[in-house]
């Protein structure tokens, strides 16, 4: 009775356990790629960099496991409040950014309708089609002794002699806030799409005005979208390096220029993977504190994004 | 009796297009309103007219004796339950409710005690702390409505509420609906592309077609005596003919129909020889007989319209159940079976006779009737 049930079975679980194989062939082909992206490009670099910024130089060529390099970030005043001060700006400029990005992206999502929408979205798109180094450079021709902002205030008689606009923090902010945009606005624009006309509505017919029905049924279904564009803005501002440099000369005090300075100029290659090892443990921890307080989740947020 | 609502020669255009075209109502105090229409009549213009979301081109509304020139729809006296209910998700039942009251700086303890009175009110008493999606879709329909009703509006407007509900849900909330407007006492303005809902629940219903009203009345009034061709086809199944006028006595017509079958029929509006007509007659004023060869019990009179057919079909549908009967001229009617004939053994093909009086038979003049043949 067994036995012309066994090949039976045998012939069955067999080409099941071919597809099985080749499924998982094709998963491991199909993941293979962001795999080896991930490893190659994050995680070797970063354990490679951890375990740098634990060695310590105690003659040429010599060295042994230890802390010193994060006690002697900590130790110099200078570094930590470098640090303070780019997480500080960077935070601002994320609240700047939003602040300018919100009022556009509820005009794309919501008022805007066809090829006006389009145009307003390319538009917020199109600084992208150059190169950062241009963009900033761009900035540059317009803040600086000779450039145009100087020029117009002298035109108009609202200054005596030429003004230098550039190589302050205000300078750095607006290079800042242009430079990431596009990053604010995409998520806000995506998340206040989806909001109903009608609950706007109902906000108003109930006896809300403006500035209630924003605060009370925009921003909260916007809220997803908010910090989603919040923490991508963010963590471009703090690690950015080029903008800081250029529109902040000298006086940038950006924490991205120490790392740079200690790997190439101090050529220090343990005290920088120090320092760029405290930028991503910082950064990670106010994006935590944000979620925290936000009451969302990452993949809420930009995994939704 | 004051009205709530006043709508004085109403006109809305976008461009050379007008959604409304004068439009004219005045809704008593306490009544419910219906607006009944196809897609595409300018009923939605209408309402958010009233409720302000849009200006009118011009005309004047008037809300408690109040004009509403200018004034925005947060502080119209008139609240909206919207086609999709519009409740924030982003609060809480009790939040939901309690909206329109915190807007009118109304103390914590005084808002919690009238939110906590208008969920016992709709049988939800537990549930304001309850997310929205915990809902099941009549008792969100009964938030939505209990959210406008606790700011005790003068008018109220509903925007095809029920739409979205299944149809046995839908056929309940009808009912619950119109319950609570009686409970409340509040002036309904409810607007529709379903009859039944219009019918059903109305004190007065006003058929809407191309932007202008065709006709306002009661329930009763649209469906015996429609005052258009247009509300004869759109309320109510009927069965329509194209027709000429032969002969005109008062408002007793004779006419003979596009497919040659000559009638008795009464005018609604004064109809001259030789005149394009549509006639209608509906189902239930057809009465069907088996054409058994045995002399009328009831002689055909002379303002009764009699025909010979064969039944060609029965669509069974309970106490709407329908005979089709093919005419010799070719006509299909359909009737309403009678419950004597529905046990017999009338088989499809039986010789039956049919006749309607001429008082059921309407005659309209020729044109702007809304489908043409059978009613949707």
């Amino acid at each position: 009775m067994n036995a012309p049930l066994n090949p039976a079975a045998s012939g069955a679980s067999a080409p099941r356990e071919e597809g099985a194989a080749a499924r998982r062939l094709s998963f491991i082909l199909v993941f293979a790629p962001f795999a080896l992206w991930i490893a190659l490009v994050i995680l070797v670099p970063q354990l490679n960099l951890f375990f740098l910024s634990l060695r310590e130089k105690v003659g040429p060529q010599v060295y042994v496991l230890g802390p010193r390099n994060y006690t002697e970030l900590f130790g110099e005043s200078v570094y930590v409040l470098t640090l303070v001060r780019t997480v500080v700006m960077s935070l601002l400029a994320t609240f700047a950014t939003l602040i300018i990005g919100f009022p556009i992206a509820y005009y794309i999502a919501k008022i805007a309708r066809g090829r006006a929408r389009t145009l307003l979205f390319m538009s917020c798109l199109l600084p992208f089609w150059v190169s950062e180094l241009v963009r900033v450079f761009g900035w540059m021709l317009i803040l600086r002794e000779t450039g145009l902002l100087s020029r117009l205030l002298q035109g108009l008689g609202l200054v005596d002699g030429p003004v230098e606009l550039l190589y302050n923090d205000v300078a750095v902010m607006v290079g800042l806030i242009y430079t990431s945009m596009l990053f604010m606005v995409v998520p806000l624009v995506s998340t206040l799409d989806s909001l109903d006309d009608a609950l706007v509505e109902a906000g108003y017919d109930l006896g809300g005005n403006g500035l209630v029905v924003l605060w009370e049924i925009v921003i909260p279904h916007a809220k997803p979208g908010i910090v989603a564009g919040a923490i991508i803005v963010f963590m471009l501002n703090l690690g950015n390096y080029l903008t800081p440099t250029l529109l902040g000369g000298k006086n940038s005090q950006w924490f991205t220029a120490q790392i740079y300075s200690q790997f190439i100029t101090r050529f220090n290659w343990e005290s920088g993977s120090a320092f760029g090892f405290v930028l991503l443990v910082t950064s990670s921890l106010i994006v935590w504190l944000a979620l925290r307080a936000s009451g969302q989740t990452l993949s809420g947020t930009i995994g939704k994004g | 009796m004051a009205n709530d609502l006043e709508c004085r020669a109403l006109v809305k255009s976008y461009g050379a297009f007008t959604a409304v075209s004068g439009v004219s109502l005045a809704v008593p105090k306490g009544s419910f309103f219906s607006i009944l229409g196809p897609s595409g009549c300018g009923k939605t213009s209408l309402m958010r007219m009233i409720a302000g979301f849009i200006e009118p081109t011009a005309g004047e509304i008037l809300i408690g004796g109040r004009s509403m020139r200018g004034v925005p729809p947060n502080r119209r006296p008139a609240n909206m339950v919207f086609q999709h209910l519009a409740l924030f998700p982003m609060m809480n039942v009790a939040d939901n409710i309690g909206y329109g009251l915190r807007r009118r700086g109304m103390a914590k303890a005084e808002i919690a005690r009238r939110v906590g009175a208008v969920l016992e009110r709709i049988d939800l008493a537990d549930s304001g702390p309850k997310r929205i999606d915990q809902l099941s879709g009549g008792q969100k329909q009964r938030v939505a409505i209990a959210r406008c009703m606790v700011l005790e509006p003068t008018v109220l407007l509903l925007d095809e509420p029920l739409g979205a509900l299944d149809l046995k849900l839908r056929e309940h909330m009808k009912v619950e609906l119109k319950q609570l407007q009686h409970q409340f006492g509040t002036t309904f303005v409810y607007i529709t592309h379903d009859q039944s809902e219009a019918l059903v629940m109305s004190d007065q219903v006003a058929v809407m077609n191309a932007g202008r009203f065709e006709q306002v009345g009661t329930p009763e009034d649209l469906y015996y005596r429609p005052a258009t061709p247009f509300v004869a086809g759109f309320v109510g199944d009927s069965h329509r003919w194209g027709a000429r006028i032969t002969a005109q006595a008062g408002s007793d017509l004779r006419v003979e129909t596009s497919t040659g079958l000559a009638l008795r029929a009464s005018a609604v509006v004064p109809l001259a020889e030789g005149a394009a007509s549509s006639v209608f007659v509906r189902p239930e004023a057809i009465e069907v007989r088996v054409a058994d060869g045995r002399p009328d019990p009831a002689p055909a009179l002379a303002d009764v319209n009699v025909f010979a057919g064969r039944l060609e079909s029965l669509l069974f549908n309970g106490a709407n159940s329908r005979a089709m009967i093919r005419l010799a001229r070719g006509d299909l009617i359909g009737a309403v079976l009678p419950q004597n004939l529905l046990g017999t053994r009338l088989g499809e093909g039986a010789a039956v006779e049919i006749r309607f009086a001429a008082a059921a038979t309407l005659a309209f003049p020729a044109g702007g009737d809304a489908l043409g043949g059978d009613a949707p």
